[in-house]
């Protein structure tokens, strides 16, 4: 069916129709006598929609496709990203509990303002709530507490497709082609829904379940897992059963062309736990993984640093307060307090920490390390005392060799994957002409790069930098003393450093330019910029927001003094 | 807040890129390759507004990594080509004859003449006509390879004509090949630029054929045409042509005038300077000193003995007969300030007498009439030669002795 003869000139098939209804070659320009009757409609693109706005649904179509609706790609998305998690190590009760239950009410909620409908009719609600709960539809809407408390196994989420056909008939407006039924709507913008369904929004769905399970995993370790493919993301469309055919505008939606940002997956998980209305999450305690105390231990082994250090996060940690259960709990909506980056803040206390304990600006630090060798030249017997300038060297060689491999990987990275995309049919046999001579070249280039086989996906890990206590080299720092540098006053263990510098004496506006404070590398000590940089490796996340959390914690924790000062100018200039 | 980090596919393919051209420019082969095998996947995306776009790029990057990987055949060149050629319409032609290019470079003629061929047949809507320059290119390096073959057959037939076998076949593919080859190498010769190659082959045809009147016309054209750029060997061409076939002294004397013009360096101005010394017109031989002067002017010809010895011949005529003493005046007085550090210094006639003695004689000469018999360079070498015995430097001393008020005339 459909007019795919080759030419007989040039033996493409890439036909188009003069205007005399004949059929030509767009690519030797040769015309046939084949006029358009003789073809099957098919062929012609507009067929589709034209079947749709007739309002048949469920037919399969003569190409062996199926219809689907955008929503269910997402559903199969989530469920891949969710068995993904599972595999991790990551709890069942994450996907079939919560993440199930968000997404259920997701639906219900959006789909309030979620299609056109011709006015007079009233929105149907889905046969999801209608079969498994008793709860009144629109306008009503259903708590998300009350879903979750029904049973649990409500039928695996991938069968759950029935809301699909409950659905309102899609407008007959659509003239977009897309292979999903409302691929074309969805992409239409339409100010009172703003939570429409997008690929970065699933990780967010994802962080906002792993979050409320208190699950040991960091957003930064989440879409790092992502980045190294452990969790579906990009071509996640290779898992769509065969008849779910995309094509046109759902390439907008499902082809990914970045990688998602942290700041973006973040604000989008708040947008969403405000949208669906949940209540406070469940409490992040001293015992939690993501509390600062508990995460600076993970980032203190994996940066290095001496174990002893410990003491002095939690120190500051409880000073600020930044370890109350109050500060640390999501609760949606409110707009009053910020909200809790768990594996930054918990770098940013590290941070800090070494700036008070070892200043970081560029002399100090290196004198101290100085006064660490000479003791640890004269003391033979007992522990190391910690020197800045060993460690350094260390990290930095380990730091800049994972950086070195790191930015070759990003520069290799293969996007594209067997299963191309093409946006109709009249570019599909282009797509895959090209796609055909793409995988021969890399063939080709592939057998000329020496012995570099594209090596396997490497095993996830929690850790990207490890150190052992049994190397002799003594390149492990973790049960190195502090003694060195810290002093003994009325009991107490204090630093022997006496200074501070603030890294911003005022603070930004946050709401008006989107951080606390601006950093450039070349307006702060080399130290400070080194470990900034560290830690930004380790979470994959650009220095500037580290900087603008050891910001805040500084502000918090120098907050009296600086509270003096103020007080102090307006007092002179009285 | 702004993402202008966040990686997505035109940054990533950036980033490659870039990686590609380090290794590169290190000639780091492999590793090129292996970014490369990363790179071609953009080709999967439009980048129809790019001055540059990927097909292009990996057309060019592919090249040079097949050029040089130790592991590469041509073989696999050919067939890497052939899917370049698939991938730009655009370019189709200029692909090709990149081929080409390349196939002749590791002697395969044969392949290049087919793909010649191919190329000239190849038909694509407008696009043949939009690459029209790359059309004519081709055409006239299958004119070059057409003449290739005529001069083979030409030096078969010779060999066999001494035997007294005459070979009927390879005869009249000869004049075949020369109908081809003239027919093209004589269009594109026609276009402003610069031919050389092309224009050699075709009076070469044209010459064997007896047609001189045409080569003369040609290398005319070739050197007078104002539309075509400077070139000295259009010149050099024409000379050698005329000298050939007897023409007269004052065409030749023009034809090199115009070289010693643009390429005083040239190293047919000995010719020229000797043709000029000979001439009876006083206005002649007053260029050839001109034209000996300005060549040693470029360090290329410090060493020159031949070129000193025509200087040393010219300036040792004009002081015996004592006359046209104003020229030499006239031409060293640009040079006086820079020539005696130039050739002249004490380290040159130490180095000269060791490795030169002819040279030095030569060049002593010279210094001595223009510098006087006082200067470094004729004290030195006339010494160390009066030293050696050597006959011809004994003369050499009195002959500028005797003429030193020369000099002085000169310096005046």
């Amino acid at each position: 069916s459909g007019f795919n003869e080759r030419c007989a000139q040039c033996s493409e098939v890439n036909w188009g129709l003069t205007d005399g209804g004949r059929f030509y070659c767009r690519s030797c320009h040769n015309v046939t006598e084949r006029t358009r009757e003789v073809v099957n409609t098919d062929f012609i693109t507009n067929s589709r929609v034209q079947k749709i706005s007739k309002g048949l649904r469920k037919q399969k179509k003569t190409d062996g496709g199926c219809e689907w609706y955008v929503c269910e790609a997402f559903q199969l998305v989530l469920k891949k990203q969710a068995e993904a998690l599972e595999a991790l190590g990551v709890c069942p009760q994450m996907k079939d509990g919560i993440l199930y239950n968000f997404w259920r009410c997701y639906l219900q909620k959006s789909k309030q303002a979620y299609c056109n409908r011709p006015s007079g009719e009233t929105g149907k609600a889905l046969s999801v709530c209608e079969s498994s709960t008793d709860v009144e539809s629109e306008p009503e809407r259903p708590s998300f507490l009350h879903l979750l408390s029904l049973s649990e196994s409500e039928g695996d989420l991938q069968t759950d497709c029935s809301f699909a056909s409950s659905m309102s008939k899609v407008s007959e407006s659509t003239s977009v082609y897309s292979g999903s039924v409302d691929g074309s709507l969805y992409l239409m913008k339409n100010q009172k829904e703003k939570l429409r369904m997008t690929m970065p929004m699933t990780l967010s769905f994802c962080y906002m379940a792993l979050l409320w399970s208190r699950e040991p995993i960091t957003l930064s370790e989440l879409l790092r897992f992502v980045a190294e493919g452990h969790i579906p993301y990009l071509n996640v469309f290779q898992h769509f059963p065969e008849k779910m055919n995309l094509c046109g505008v759902d390439l907008k939606i499902f082809c990914v062309e970045s990688w998602p940002v942290y700041e973006e997956v973040y604000n989008k998980m708040l947008e969403l736990a405000a949208f669906l209305d949940l209540p406070r999450f469940p409490e992040i305690t001293d015992s939690c993984f993501l509390h600062p105390d508990m995460l600076c231990i993970k980032y203190l082994m994996e940066a290095n640093l001496p174990d002893e250090l410990h003491i002095w996060t939690c120190r500051v940690v409880k000073k600020i307060g930044i370890g109350e259960v109050d500060f640390l709990t999501l609760v949606p909506g409110n707009k009053s307090t910020r909200k809790v980056k768990y594996d930054i803040l918990a770098a940013a206390v590290i941070v800090v920490v070494l700036k008070l304990l070892f200043l970081l600006d560029d002399h100090y630090e290196w004198l101290l390390s100085d006064f660490a060798e000479e003791r640890n030249k004269n003391n033979k017997e007992g522990g190391l005392y910690f020197e800045f300038k060993k460690w350094y060297k260390v990290v930095k060689h380990s730091l800049d060799v994972e950086q070195k491999k790191l930015d070759e990987e990003r520069a290799k990275y293969l996007w594209r994957c067997e299963k191309p995309l093409f946006y109709s049919v009249k570019n599909k046999s282009k797509v895959l002409k090209r796609r055909q001579m793409v995988v021969s070249l890399q063939s080709q280039f592939g057998k000329l790069s020496g012995s570099v086989q594209r090596a396997e996906k490497p095993n996830p890990s929690s850790f990207q930098l490890s150190w052992s206590e049994e190397n002799t080299d003594g390149s492990c720092f973790h049960g190195h003393s502090l003694k060195g540098i810290l002093q003994e006053k009325r009991g107490l263990l204090t630093a022997m450093n006496p200074d501070y510098w603030l890294c911003t004496v005022k603070l930004c506006n946050e709401k008006l330019c989107g951080h606390l404070a601006h950093y450039r590398e070349v307006d702060f000590p080399q130290s400070y910029h080194f470990v900034l940089r560290l830690f930004s490796f380790l979470l994959r996340i650009q220095p500037s927001y580290i900087h603008d959390e050891v910001c805040m914690i500084e502000h918090k924790l120098f907050n009296k003094k600086l509270y003096k000062k103020l007080k102090y100018n307006t007092v002179l200039r009285k | 807040s702004s993402h202008e980090h966040k990686l997505n596919f035109t940054k990533s393919k950036e980033v490659c890129l870039s990686y590609i051209q380090d290794a590169m420019l290190q000639k780091q082969w492999k590793r090129a390759a292996e970014f490369l095998t990363s790179y071609v996947e953009a080709l999967e995306k439009d980048y129809s507004r790019e001055p540059i776009g990927p097909s292009e790029m990996i057309w060019r990057i592919g090249t040079e990594i097949l050029c040089h990987h130790s592991h590469s055949s041509m073989r696999e060149f050919n067939c890497f080509i052939e899917q370049m050629k698939t991938l730009g319409i655009k370019r189709y032609l200029k692909v090709c004859l990149e081929h080409v290019f390349h196939l002749l470079c590791n002697g395969q003629t044969d392949e290049a003449y087919q793909n010649l061929s191919l190329a000239e047949s190849w038909r694509f809507g407008e696009q043949a006509a939009i690459q029209d320059k790359e059309m004519k290119l081709i055409r006239a390096y299958r004119g070059l390879l057409d003449y290739h073959s005529w001069s083979k057959q030409k030096n078969i037939l010779l060999e066999h004509g001494l035997d007294g076998f005459a070979d009927l076949s390879v005869e009249q593919e000869m004049h075949s090949s020369f109908r081809k080859a003239a027919v093209n190498l004589k269009e594109i010769i026609k276009i402003p630029g610069v031919w050389d190659l092309f224009v050699k082959c075709y009076v070469d045809l044209l010459e064997f054929y007896g047609d001189h009147n045409e080569a003369h016309q040609v290398l005319n054209e070739y050197a007078y045409n104002s539309k075509f750029p400077a070139n000295p060997n259009a010149h050099v061409y024409l000379y050698q042509f005329l000298k050939r076939h007897g023409e007269s002294k004052k065409s030749l004397v023009s034809a090199l005038k115009i070289l010693h013009d643009i390429a005083p360096s040239h190293e047919l101005m000995i010719d020229f300077n000797t043709m000029l010394q000979k001439s009876k017109k006083r206005k002649k031989r007053r260029l050839g000193l001109e034209v000996i002067f300005a060549a040693l002017d470029y360090a290329g010809w410090k060493e020159n003995a031949k070129a000193w010895s025509c200087l040393a011949r010219q300036v040792k005529q004009i002081v015996i007969s004592d006359k046209h003493l104003d020229w030499i005046k006239q031409e060293w007085n640009c040079r006086k300030d820079w020539w005696p550090a130039f050739h002249f210094s004490r380290y040159l006639a130490k180095r000269n007498w060791q490795e030169n003695k002819s040279l030095s004689y030569e060049k002593a000469l010279v210094a001595g009439i223009l510098l006087g018999k006082d200067c470094k360079y004729f004290k030195y070498v006339s010494h160390q030669g009066c030293k050696a015995q050597v006959k011809r430097f004994r003369m050499l001393k009195k002959f500028v002795n005797r003429h030193n008020p020369v000099y002085l005339r000169i310096c005046s």
